[in-house]
């Protein structure tokens, strides 16, 4: 036995040298020769998840269960083998985007939510207490165990629990919050962790070496004196049902494997105080190495301790000290002991900090940004409150950890709280894991999963526990909640045969990833949501120095700066930016460009302090001139968007003022093609007015003033000078013709025509003109054709018009001009107008139906207006046939008109 | 010694009314219905005086104008030439091809007599 005085002096003298050894740290850390980067003593700073608990509890555990304790540390050797490349992941993201903690690492993945991070520390916190609480009772209870008087205590010390509490704050708050960059590591901290793994592992294995050869001989003795006892052989064996059934070996499993990923103070070692990414690939294998050798000695010791004490009531949770005390070995006890404070204290230090940032970060700091105007408020230096902020909340999670101990006593609650602690962290896995790889994960997903796991923990695993303690009626564990049996927490809409830890691992993950995925799916990520995400998700191909998408123009060095001195204090603020200047190659800090990136530099300066939400809203602020509410945030990446949707819509109406203009071209083009035919047109008709005007002025001038003139002369030059007013008349005439048809201005007197009679009509009216030149007309027609629906006077003019021009061009002698007619039945009529004239050469066939083309041989140029073929293919058109000419030069031209027939009933 | 002239227009009735018009002036007519019978008969005729129809078929006044210009033995030719276009630019060039006058149709009887008498050196 030893007395209470040397007890707490190795205990003060221990936590001294703990301190000793961080302090080391620390130094060799400023001088710039880091302990801390290293893989060992990365790995053994992991060590940290052996807590009190497990290196008095295991020995428990094996001795009630046997093998059972093993999943508590499979799993994280499973995780630590499979998950190496999530762990990967998570120390990438957090050093790009300065994440302190795992609030705040769910917190910003999900658009930077205040609310999410909120609900993530409280989880965190809710589930650390009771945690810390049974580290104090386990720090108590071993130092009651060995004190020689348990009532004889020191009378200034007798609440040892308390005093160790307060040890430990202080220790947590000198080596936790010494800097105020939340994401500086405290390399002493590591260190001393470190140190404190060594010693509870020598401990333990001290002791497993005295009981297995000292006390036994050897292995093989302990397990066949075991054989020799049935109710211990069990304890050798897999399966059986109920607490060790293949179900809760898978349960446990699974939940330690997720605990020493996500539990706050694993989170911290591994992946806020890493160093360097390559230590994590060493401590894949030599942090699973430490834990089988603080293992070896487990089943030996509890089974030694149960041959020992038999049935002598003695709690096999301190076998290792008890074994020790029996064989009068005071001085392994005391190393035990020491061992099982420092389990202890390596785990309250790690978990407050961790916590202790999440506090201050995502539930102290936005109550505090929440109140308008406090971040701009002038001059006051904020640069300590954070800090200020994480000491407070140490201590006062260890005092709440302190009073859960006095509370809880020796209730099942406690007892039981280091898996309903794993079972709680648990809830972060969704979020965690599918924020890292799922694009699509939302913050309504992550808050409804969270919300609706923590739910089921506390429904099935909280209350139950406060139940057995006796804290509640058991009546609703037995009976449900008024009575409806499916709502049994321990046999959750009728789910029975699972212990009450993988009973409610199962509901509330079953819960938090249908809930997150759920909502996920009706609320996919916002815009500033789905940017996190693709930085998240991608965070091992890109480079983690490129800007975050959003960003406010107008933000510069004036606003930012002041910002950062504030919570930063000047002269690190001032620090951080000049060299943030020198590496955009700028030589002085004013002459930053305002731009993302910058606004990017300082919100994540920021975020080191006061972490990512927070950060996030105080830039915000900065560059709003007051503090911008979520929803206000939210707005604004909306407005992105619709921003974004906007220039979608200008880009695509550009585009059709582009094929506007393009249109509005053509049509300019074709209007000035249209103007030069006018223009053309014009000077045409003024030539062909000019002509016989001229021959006209001459004439009647000559007649005026030459009175000698004989008479037959003047007879024939009055002949003349009517004739060519008649050319005169009869070009007008045309081309107002011609301009009504064009326009459309033209009147048709539409009726039902007779082809035959037209034709005839026509040829009797240019009888004579042939009969004069002694040219033969051939006129063959059938007796009757359909009748046509035309304009009948139209269709002679056209007729006039071909058997005129045929006249014209047909030689005086042996001139012969044929036409003809032929019907396709129920189609269409065709008539043709041959001569045996000079013919149109081939290229000029085409030109002959243009205004004013006369052409061939114009040796004795025909009289004509150049107007007649242009007008006829306009009727022929205008009843919708067609007009074309064919012709062998040297042998004549036959030119064919054909019209439609009248459709029946049109 | 008796002016010889050459009238060059595809319009019987302008011919008509210019040779009328020429001949009462005392001038020898020679007469072509189009622009290649027109080369043909400067260079056969040797005439003083062209009244040359810009608007002819086969060839155009314009090349006439151009063709006698461009043969050093045709460089005391006076070119009149008439066209039924009046747009300045058709004058332009006109002149610019070398023609001495220009008018448009109709034209001033008088005038044009006038202009010939003028450019054949013959003073009213």
């Amino acid at each position: 036995m030893l007395s209470a005085g040397i007890l707490f002096g190795v205990a003060l003298l221990y936590l001294g040298l703990l301190f000793g050894v961080a302090y080391f740290g620390d130094r060799c850390a400023e001088r710039g020769r880091s302990i801390a980067d290293s893989p060992l003593v990365y790995s053994l700073s992991l060590a940290v998840y052996c807590t009190a608990w497990t290196y008095y509890g295991s020995v428990g555990r094996a001795a009630s269960s046997g093998v059972g304790f093993l999943p508590v540390y499979l799993g994280p050797t499973l995780g630590m083998a499979l998950a190496w490349l999530v762990l990967l992941r998570m120390v990438r993201i957090s050093k790009a985007y300065r994440i302190t903690s795992i609030a705040d690492f769910i917190a910003s993945r999900y658009g930077k939510s205040q609310l999410l991070g909120g609900a993530v520390s409280l989880i965190a916190l809710v589930g650390t207490v009771p945690y810390i609480a049974l580290q104090l009772k386990a720090v108590a209870s071993s130092f009651n165990l060995l004190v020689a008087n348990p009532d004889e205590h020191l009378g200034l010390l007798s609440d040892t629990a308390l005093y160790t509490a307060l040890l430990l704050a202080l220790f947590s708050i000198l080596f936790g919050t010494r800097h105020l960059d939340a994401t500086e590591r405290h390399e002493g901290m590591v260190t001393a962790i470190a140190f404190e793994s060594i010693v509870k592992l020598c401990a333990f294995l001290a002791v497993g070496l005295y009981v297995t050869f000292v006390m036994y001989d050897g292995f093989g003795d302990i397990f066949s004196r075991v054989d020799g006892r049935p109710e211990l052989a069990s304890l050798m064996r897999l399966g059986g049902d109920g607490a060790m059934g293949y179900g809760s070996w898978f349960a446990l499993t699974l939940l330690s494997m997720l605990s020493v990923i996500f539990l706050p103070r694993q989170f911290q070692m591994t992946v806020v105080e890493n160093v360097n990414e390559r230590h994590l690939r060493r401590a894949a294998w030599l942090f699973p190495a430490y834990l089988l050798l603080i293992n070896l000695f487990v089943l030996p010791i509890a089974l030694g301790g149960l041959l020992y004490f038999g049935d002598s009531g003695v709690d096999p949770d301190t076998f290792v000290l008890t074994l020790p005390l029996a064989g009068h070995l005071d001085a392994l006890a005391l190393l035990v002991f020491v061992g099982g404070l420092s389990a202890a204290t390596g785990m309250v230090i790690v978990e407050s900090i961790a916590v202790s940032t999440m506090v201050c970060n995502d539930l102290v700091m936005p109550l505090l940004l929440r109140r308008r105007g406090w971040a701009q408020g002038a001059g006051t230096d904020l640069s300590r409150l954070p800090l200020q902020i994480r000491r407070w909340s140490i201590a006062g999670i260890l005092l709440l950890g302190y009073l859960y101990y006095r509370l809880a006593g020796e209730a099942y609650a406690l007892v039981s709280i280091g898996l309903i602690s794993f079972a709680a962290v648990a809830q972060f896995a969704p979020a965690m894991l599918g924020g890292m790889f799922w694009r699509g994960g939302s913050r309504s997903g992550a808050l409804a999963g969270l919300a609706a796991g923590f739910a089921i923990w506390i429904y099935c695993l909280l209350l139950p526990s406060f139940a057995k303690s006796g804290w509640l009626g058991s009546d609703f564990l037995e009976f449900g909640p008024l009575a409806i049996g499916l709502l049994r927490p321990e046999q959750f809409l009728g789910l029975e045969g699972l212990d009450p830890i993988s009973h409610a691992l199962f509901w509330s993950l079953f819960f938090n990833i249908g809930c997150y995925l759920l909502f996920s799916f009706i609320f996919p990520p916002g815009a500033r949501e789905a940017s996190q995400a693709s930085m998240y998700v991608d965070v091992m191909s890109r480079d983690p120095n490129s800007l975050a998408v959003f960003w406010r123009p107008g933000v510069g060095v004036g606003q930012l700066l002041p910002l950062v001195t504030r919570f930063l204090g000047a002269e690190r603020a001032v620090a951080a930016f000049e060299a943030y200047a020198r590496r955009r190659g700028v030589s002085k800090v004013e002459e930053l460009a305002a731009d993302a990136d910058l606004v990017h530099f300082s919100e994540t300066l920021l975020a080191g302090a006061i972490g990512g939400a927070s950060a996030h809203v105080v830039v915000s602020s900065a560059v709003e001139a007051e503090p911008l509410g979520l929803d206000e945030v939210m707005d604004i990446l909306d407005e992105a968007s619709q921003v974004r949707a906007y220039s979608h819509q200008l880009e695509e109406k550009s585009r059709a003022l582009e094929a506007a203009t393009g249109e509005l071209r053509a049509a300019n083009e074709r209007l000035k093609e249209l103007d030069r035919l006018k223009d053309d047109f014009m000077s045409s008709v003024t030539h062909e007015l000019r002509t016989p005007l001229t021959s006209i002025r001459a004439f009647s001038e000559m007649l005026r003033d030459d009175p000698r003139i004989e008479l037959e002369q003047r007879r024939r030059f009055l002949g003349i000078i009517v004739a060519e007013t008649e050319r005169l008349t009869r070009l007008v005439n045309q081309v107002l013709d011609l301009a009504k048809i064009e326009s459309g201005h033209a009147e048709w007197h539409n009726a039902e025509v007779d082809m035959v009679e037209v034709i005839r009509n026509a040829v009797d009216a240019t009888g004579q003109l042939f009969a004069g030149k002694g040219i033969s007309v051939d006129v063959s027609l059938p007796e009757q054709v359909s009748p046509l629906w035309a304009d009948r006077d139209r269709l002679i003019q056209v007729m006039m018009n071909l058997l005129s021009n045929a006249a014209k061009f047909v030689g005086k002698s042996g001139g012969h001009v044929r036409v003809g007619l032929t019907e396709s039945v129920g189609e269409s009529l065709t008539v043709e107008v041959a001569d045996n004239g000079p013919g149109i050469l081939t290229n000029e066939q085409a030109t002959v139906f243009e205004k004013f083309r006369q052409v061939g041989d114009m040796r004795a140029k025909p009289a004509g207006t150049g107007l007649g073929l242009p007008i006829s293919r306009q009727i022929v058109e205008h009843f919708g046939g067609r007009m074309w000419v064919e012709s062998v030069p040297g042998e004549g031209a036959t030119f064919y008109f054909r019209l439609p027939l009248a459709r029946s009933g049109g | 010694m008796t002016k010889k002239i050459l009238i060059a227009d595809d319009e019987v009735n302008i011919v008509i009314s210019l040779e009328f018009l020429m001949k009462r002036e005392g001038f020898e007519v020679v007469i072509a219905s189009d622009g290649e019978e027109a080369i043909a008969k400067i260079l056969e005729e040797k005439p003083d005086l062209v009244l040359l129809d810009v608007m002819m078929p086969r060839k155009t006044g314009f090349e006439v104008c151009q063709e006698v210009r461009s043969n050093p033995e045709l460089q005391d030719l006076k070119i009149l030439m008439l066209t039924a276009k009046g747009r300045d630019t058709e004058v332009a060039k006109g002149m610019a091809l070398g023609a001495d006058e220009y008018m448009t149709k109709p034209f001033s009887t008088h005038e044009l007599v006038e202009r010939v008498k003028g450019l054949l050196g013959l003073a009213a």
